[in-house]
């Protein structure tokens, strides 16, 4: 421990109130009895579909696709994902064994 | 059953992936923490305040450093500042929420969101409960794997490489959820390729630029949403 107890408190506590803040400004902004605008009824509609496709995105970020795997247990997870899904609609299911598979690869198949 | 039980039931359903990401991502920060020098309350009092994963890992960087708040708030701007992004989209789903809807706020992480960013079936009865208790159960499952990382993550030797990969498929298959809801694309196609754009000139042209590519990427993706406005609507309204 660098910091004393108190200045960890504080530390810790500073960071949940600006975290909270974050999350909670938009609300703060439009909140009360005011019409929400129509360009916020907008982005409520169509945020959520490219949010997702930026943490995909996200998620995939440090993937080497020119070098190491390639990306490899990557791409065969993710094309088990939608397979998976495709055919049985179940999220758990999808979820589950493309993650087992993505472990397998990364801790037998593809070891660097 | 009454409406309480199924809002309980359908949540925890929904959030069972997200047990496995946040048991596992949690107790990362547990171990993380402890090596630091700090008792598991310690791990526990953060995942019970700051309740953000990304941030909580650069808390123990913090921690190790001086006490200076100024880097405290500059650091979780930078690493939060999405979060702006979420509640946008969120104001009209979470409007009627009443008691729970400061905790619902407080718990709006990635995970979360995601869950939230899903159509709400129409079989719940009481949404605003399933709100609020798909909240509280991820909430619950990051503190114990903080609590538990910290407790007793360092005693046991499990191979857990590749685990975070689960958080990746969740987002994977609400993506591919959310394609069948809609035959406007638009939106998503924009998310993924102004993302994918900003990531690859950011891994070309700057030092480590995938740690910084996350914020210009909402805001590229903001912009083209807000220039596109008027052929997407006409879309959505077919």
């Amino acid at each position: 421990m660098t910091q004393n107890i108190w200045q960890s408190i504080v530390t810790i506590l500073v960071i949940a109130v600006v975290t909270l803040f974050l999350r909670g400004f938009p609300f703060l902004l439009f909140s009360g009895s005011r019409p929400v605008p129509k360009f916020i009824t907008y982005m409520g509609k169509v945020l959520p579909f490219a949010i997702i496709g930026i943490l995909i995105v996200y998620c995939l970020k440090d993937v080497n696709v020119t070098g190491g795997s390639y990306g490899l247990p990557e791409l065969i997870s993710l094309t088990a994902v939608l397979i998976l899904h495709k055919l049985k609609h179940n999220i758990l299911i999808s979820v589950g064994v493309g993650t087992l598979l993505y472990m397998l690869l990364v801790q037998l198949v593809f070891v660097y | 059953m009454n409406e309480t039980k199924q809002a309980m039931k359908s949540a925890f359903t929904l959030t069972i992936p997200i047990m496995c990401g946040y048991l596992f991502l949690g107790a990362g920060f547990g171990v993380l923490l402890a090596k630091s020098g700090y008792p598991f309350y310690w791990a526990t009092f953060s995942a019970m305040t700051v309740y953000s994963g990304s941030m909580q890992y650069v808390e123990v960087d913090l921690l190790r450093g001086a006490f200076d708040l100024l880097t405290a708030v500059i650091m979780t701007v930078a690493v939060n500042v999405r979060h702006v992004f979420y509640g946008l989209s969120l104001i009209d789903k979470y409007k009627d929420l009443g008691a729970y809807k400061l905790y619902c706020i407080f718990g709006l992480t990635d995970e979360t969101y995601s869950l939230m960013c899903m159509k709400t079936p129409e079989y719940i009865r009481n949404k605003n409960k399933f709100y609020f208790f798909i909240t509280l159960f991820d909430h619950l499952y990051w503190i114990t794997g903080c609590t538990l990382g910290a407790v007793i993550g360092q005693y046991i030797d499990f191979n857990a490489k590749g685990i975070d990969f689960v958080m990746t498929a969740l987002f994977f298959v609400i993506f591919i959820e959310q394609w069948e809801s809609t035959k406007v694309h638009i939106p998503a196609l924009i998310g993924v390729f102004g993302s994918l754009l900003c990531l690859v000139l950011f891994r070309i042209f700057v030092q480590g630029g995938s740690q910084f590519f996350l914020i210009p990427a909402m805001a590229i993706v903001f912009l083209s949403l807000t220039l596109g406005k008027k052929p997407i609507e006409r879309r959505l309204s077919r």
